[in-house]
């Protein structure tokens, strides 16, 4: 089976400091890969350079195109890589307003990428963006209210819409759940966890929070300055911690 | 004794940077050229880009035109005019067909241009995504990279909020299949006519752009399969002339709010009604 990503010794300095080192991994179609770690620890780092928002200084990301195979992200010219991110690829940030156009309706944010990618029909995206709100538990009426107008979890859930309406499929998520209060976090997750496993994502998930990961990654990798410390099969690193680092973090979460 | 000016006001250096920038916009329509714009004699907003862009094309034989919303004779057209007669010693004339250089203001002259004329248009804002992208780094990388979904979004906001494309002026066109461009903001009326025969030039003098539109060269409004282009005007004939088929401008004739529509292109009406002789 060919992986959908396949990372080797990816490395981003920050001069004489180290952003993320040495990270490698493969994810494979359908996978959700979880990257827990404190801040500053070089997860959001990583998830930077893997989406071609941060020029690494060596490494090589292989992604699995649609049309040619297996290439390398970072020889990919600038065009390319573009195409991909609004095709292939979803970016979902941890605060909504970097990731919405908060003076666009929400028809005309969930409408932005069908129309990169050519859509010149208003009523085909429009039905396409009213069929992702539905998705994603907003009302239709709410269609032409712009996202200021919104809660943050509606807002949350506007950011997966417009990035998940041209089917992607590899989703990267910074903190998606980060800032929300835990109603609308657990909402959320499940949301998150029914698309991917209904539309067959591959995704990564940065976090801090390990009940996140818990519920939504197959797989986690744990990082500490920069490096991979640990990685495993969720659960298994969840409750048999190998490394000191992540026996700490594990113990300190507070147990409901 | 010295002259007080060089001929066109500009210094013979300035007018060829100037040149050179209008050249590289010829040769890329559509695409907007950076230029060292300079001081005008005159305010920004006032026309200071199409004034340097005429003021690169002028020649001592040149007939010069200047409109403002299709009319000769508001203050805008009357002391640009000025300007060049003063400046340059060229001929003028209100007259379209007679003119060499025209500069404008907000619309294309209604008679068909031809290939031995040059429009200048004044621009106040030439970069058509600023409204929903404000950093210029990423306009720029947008342009670079033909990435113009963005473009769409603004017109389907238009529709979704209004029922129909409501921009009326400024609408954005794409240039032979690769550059979308600000057409400076004439009525969408007008749109179709930058498909000309003459040399079409767009100075922005704040911005510090100009840009081109070469002769016989493909423009099209951007638009919807199910929303097309409509280059729409007031429906009425033209209370002076009759004209059916030109742009209008409405005009409040007393406090009870009595209205009439005549034609906006002050020539072109007049040599309808066969009294262009006046001017």
């Amino acid at each position: 089976m060919i992986p959908l990503l396949d990372v080797t010794r990816l490395t981003k300095r920050y001069g004489p400091r180290i952003g993320c080192a040495d990270v490698s991994f493969r994810l494979f179609p359908g996978e959700v890969l979880g990257v827990v770690g404190e801040s500053g620890s070089g997860k959001s780092t990583l998830l930077s350079c893997l989406a071609g928002h941060l020029a690494p200084d060596e490494g090589k990301v292989i992604f699995d195109t649609r049309t040619d195979g297996p290439r390398d992200v970072l020889r990919m010219s600038e065009p390319e890589r573009r195409m991909l991110g609004r095709t292939d690829w979803a970016f979902v940030h941890q605060n909504p307003r970097d990731g919405l156009r908060m003076r666009v309706s929400a028809g005309g944010n969930v409408g932005e990428r069908l129309m990169a990618v050519g859509a010149r029909h208003y009523g085909d995206i429009r039905g396409k963006a009213l069929d992702w709100l539905d998705r994603v538990e907003i009302a239709g009426e709410r269609i032409d209210d712009r996202p200021a107008a919104f809660s943050g979890g509606m807002q949350q859930r506007l950011q997966i819409a417009r990035n998940l309406v041209t089917g992607p499929r590899l989703v990267f998520m910074d903190e998606p759940t980060g800032g929300l209060d835990v109603s609308v976090q657990a909402r959320l997750l499940d949301l998150i966890r029914g698309l991917v496993r209904r539309m067959g994502l591959s995704a990564i998930v940065v976090t801090h929070d390990l009940a996140v990961v818990r519920l939504l990654a197959d797989r986690l990798m744990v990082m500490k300055d920069g490096r991979v410390i640990e990685s495993g099969l969720t659960d298994q690193v969840l409750d048999d911690p190998q490394a000191a680092y992540t026996q700490l973090l594990v113990s300190s979460v507070l147990q409901a | 004794m010295m002259d007080p000016y060089n001929f066109a006001y500009l210094d013979e250096q300035t007018k060829r940077m100037i040149r050179r920038a209008i050249l590289k916009g010829v040769a890329v329509p559509g695409y907007q050229v950076p230029f060292a714009s300079r001081e005008m004699p005159m305010p920004y907003g006032w026309g200071t880009g199409g004034v340097q862009v005429s003021a690169a094309c002028l020649t001592p034989e040149d007939t010069f035109k200047v409109i403002d919303q299709g009319a000769d004779d508001t203050t805008n057209a009357v002391s640009i005019r000025k300007f060049f007669q003063k400046v340059a010693d060229v001929a003028v004339t209100e007259r379209t067909r007679d003119a060499t250089v025209i500069q404008t203001r907000h619309r294309i002259p209604e008679e068909l241009l031809t290939e031995d004329q040059i429009l200048v248009f004044q621009v106040p804002i030439p970069e058509p995504l600023r409204f929903i992208e404000p950093s210029e780094v990423e306009t720029r990388r947008m342009h670079a990279l033909e990435d113009y979904g963005l473009m769409h979004v603004r017109l389907y906001e238009d529709i979704a909020r209004h029922g129909e494309i409501a921009t009326a002026y400024a609408y954005p066109v794409k240039v032979e299949d690769r550059y979308v461009m600000d057409p400076s903001p004439i009525p969408k009326f007008d749109n179709p006519k930058l498909e000309s025969a003459a040399l079409q030039l767009f100075g922005a003098g704040r911005e510090q752009r100009i840009y081109a539109v070469p002769p016989y060269t493909k423009v099209v409004s951007l638009d919807f399969d199910d929303y097309p282009f409509d280059p729409t005007k007031a429906p009425h004939p033209c209370a002076l002339c009759g004209a059916e088929d030109t742009y209008l401008d409405e005009v409040i004739t007393d406090d009870l709010g009595t209205r009439m529509f005549v034609c906006s292109d002050t020539d072109h009406c007049a040599q309808a009604r066969g009294d262009g002789e006046a001017a």
